[in-house]
């Protein structure tokens, strides 16, 4: 994977290394190695890779909690189930809005920012500083934090708009209309920094030479933006879009302490339901289903986009 | 001239916006827990509190274990952190020295591990530690968040080995140094201030995640911060704010300073982990 190459350091050739492909008839690691290796492989292997496995398998049986009969395997009843199931669609139509509408307008928001802090602004300290509070802080808090924002009567957006003569402001978290696009913005805010942090770090390996070229051959900034800066940030960018819509797909804290998935599950979120359904109702496999399908579709969907960004950047 | 004005003061106006976005949320939790409850109930609420009090903080203690969280916390995300770090280091060593078939499973796996949902981990998670008896407690929260920090953490250390040069390992060989002795007194200690700044990472982590913990503790003086946190908020979704405000400001603190200190080395780390292969 190609994200970024290394700042900073002229790429260094590597003596010691053989062409890739023709180490193939070395051992895989010699005993040292394995010393070094193993402390770490076995947690990863029995927390992680193995709880994923383990979470495909119990998708095809009727596990639940606190139940003293013996799980049984039931085959694809539980994915027969979730395809008739219409508060699971709804739901996981609820997450593809929101991981689209919190994705994009934090790369493009992400993206200004980026470009502007790589200008020679003053104030860029502060942007920097002010950068890490959505950064840093636990979900939880940020959740907290905003509904005091959203908070009809003690809030401070309904008190601008008041000030600003728009009306008496409303209760956004929990009207049908608003709940949704509220919590989306929070989305954006909270994700917006590493975004930008990324971007940044692609547009300083950009080559200040082009730019100054492109300047001196009358290219506006338009045209200097898409001829200059954008190919040289294009893998920065897709890399970090595809992380941030996984991430924003499968995120819970924020909207759990913004809405809880109300008002009317217009919020609940693909893995509000799945935890509700797992931790509430005690149905192991069923949500374990949930969360292959979730898996299945969101790898399509990054591998359709992945592919046609990648067949894209060929054809130029 | 005049076009390249309006283009700067465009940009700092931009910027400015940019600046409010993010700033005033942050602004706001921090005059709501230093209000007092008259102040919080009035329909104007202002930005600057009137008679700024800390009544919400004691408040805050009173109301919710809050102690206990903070330790907690504090147990769950220095313990995750320092394990984290012993068994990432190794396998990054071996990963950004050698290229073997072992490397690229663990790169592979670095990458996999970002795109599935918790829900699917969580289930078999919560049966396996069920079985080990460590659910409902810190040191099994500890494991879990371990694993859960391993990918970045690999990632991070994977570049500060990289930025070791080999040559400075070489010549301590053939100096005479052994392996062991190499590592130690070569390897070690220029890639400390990488494993700190990981281990930091971890630990911020590790503080701030809230699915897990609130799966995994169910007992009120056994939670972390973030889960005490949501206590606050009543069932109805009505809440305390002054104290709710308090609570939240106190939480983050711990991240803010250390995301302060280390957020150069992150973004570095960020990129030197994302090397070409």
């Amino acid at each position: 994977m190609t994200l970024a190459t290394e700042p900073r350091r002229p790429p260094r050739p590597r003596p010691t290394k053989r062409a890739p492909g023709a180490g193939r008839g070395r051992r895989v690691l010699d005993h040292g190695a394995w010393f070094l290796v193993l402390p770490a492989l076995l947690p990863i292997l029995v927390l992680s890779v193995g709880p994923l496995l383990y979470g495909i398998v119990l998708a095809f049986t009727d596990a639940q909690s606190g139940r003293t009969a013996p799980t049984q395997w039931i085959g694809t009843l539980n994915f027969q189930d979730l395809l008739h199931d219409t508060l699971f669609w709804e739901s996981f139509r609820i997450g593809l809005l929101w991981a689209v509408g919190v994705t994009v307008p934090q790369f493009l928001l992400a993206l200004g920012l980026a470009l502007l802090l790589n200008q020679d602004l003053r104030l860029r300290w502060l942007a920097r500083a002010l950068a890490i509070i959505p950064w840093a802080m636990p979900e939880v808090v940020v959740g907290v934090m905003w509904r005091l924002v959203y908070n009809p009567d003690a809030g401070i957006l309904n008190e601008t708009l008041r000030d600003l003569g728009l009306g008496d402001g409303r209760d956004w978290l929990s009207g049908l209309a608003t709940a949704l696009p509220a919590v989306i913005v929070v989305g954006v805010w909270a994700g917006m920094p590493q975004t930008t942090v990324a971007l940044l770090a692609g547009l300083q390996n950009t080559p200040r030479e082009l730019h100054e070229a492109a300047a001196m051959d009358g290219a506006g900034a338009w045209r200097r933006f898409r001829t200059v800066t954008w190919p040289a940030i294009r893998p920065v960018a897709l890399a970090i879009t595809a992380l941030n819509f996984i991430w924003n797909f499968n995120s819970f804290a924020l909207v759990y302490v913004l809405t809880n998935g109300g008002p009317g599950g217009r919020t609940r979120l693909p893995m509000l339901f799945a935890y509700e359904e797992a931790f509430r109702y005690g149905q192991f496999g069923y949500a374990a289903a949930m969360g292959c399908v979730m898996v299945a579709v969101i790898s399509v969907i990054l591998a359709l986009h992945l592919v046609g960004r990648l067949r894209g950047g060929e054809e130029r | 001239m005049r076009t390249r004005r309006a283009a700067r003061a465009g940009q700092y106006l931009a910027l400015l916006a940019y600046l409010v976005f993010l700033a005033f949320p942050f602004l706001w939790l921090l005059s709501t827990a230093f209000k007092p409850p008259r102040e919080l109930g009035s329909l104007h609420p202002t930005w600057i509190p009137k008679d700024p009090t800390l009544a919400n903080f004691r408040q805050a203690f009173d109301e919710q274990p809050l102690l206990d969280a903070l330790f907690n916390s504090l147990v769950a995300a220095v313990g995750a952190a320092v394990v984290a770090v012993l068994i990432a280091t190794p396998l990054a060593y071996v990963i950004a020295r050698r290229r073997s078939l072992l490397s690229r499973a663990a790169t592979g796996w670095v990458v996999v591990s970002q795109a599935f949902p918790f829900v699917l981990v969580i289930i078999p998670l919560f049966l396996v530690l069920k079985n080990l008896r460590l659910i409902d407690s810190v040191p099994g929260l500890i494991m879990v968040y371990v694993v859960w920090a391993l990918p970045f953490a690999l990632w991070m250390l994977v570049g500060y080995v990289r930025a070791v040069p080999p040559e400075l390992e070489e010549a301590a060989a053939v100096d005479g140094a052994g392996r062991a002795r190499t590592l130690v007194s070569v390897t070690a200690p220029m890639l400390a201030p990488g494993i700190v700044a990981t281990a930091l990472f971890a630990f911020v982590t590790a503080w701030n995640e809230f699915f897990f913990a609130l799966v995994l503790l169910k007992s009120p003086e056994k939670q972390t911060l973030p889960v005490v946190l949501t206590h606050f908020i009543g069932a109805e979704g009505v809440a305390d704010l002054g104290p709710l405000a308090a609570a939240a400001f106190l939480a983050t603190l711990p991240s803010l300073v250390i995301f302060a200190v280390i957020q150069k080395r992150i973004t570095g780390g960020m990129l030197a982990g994302a090397v070409k292969s």
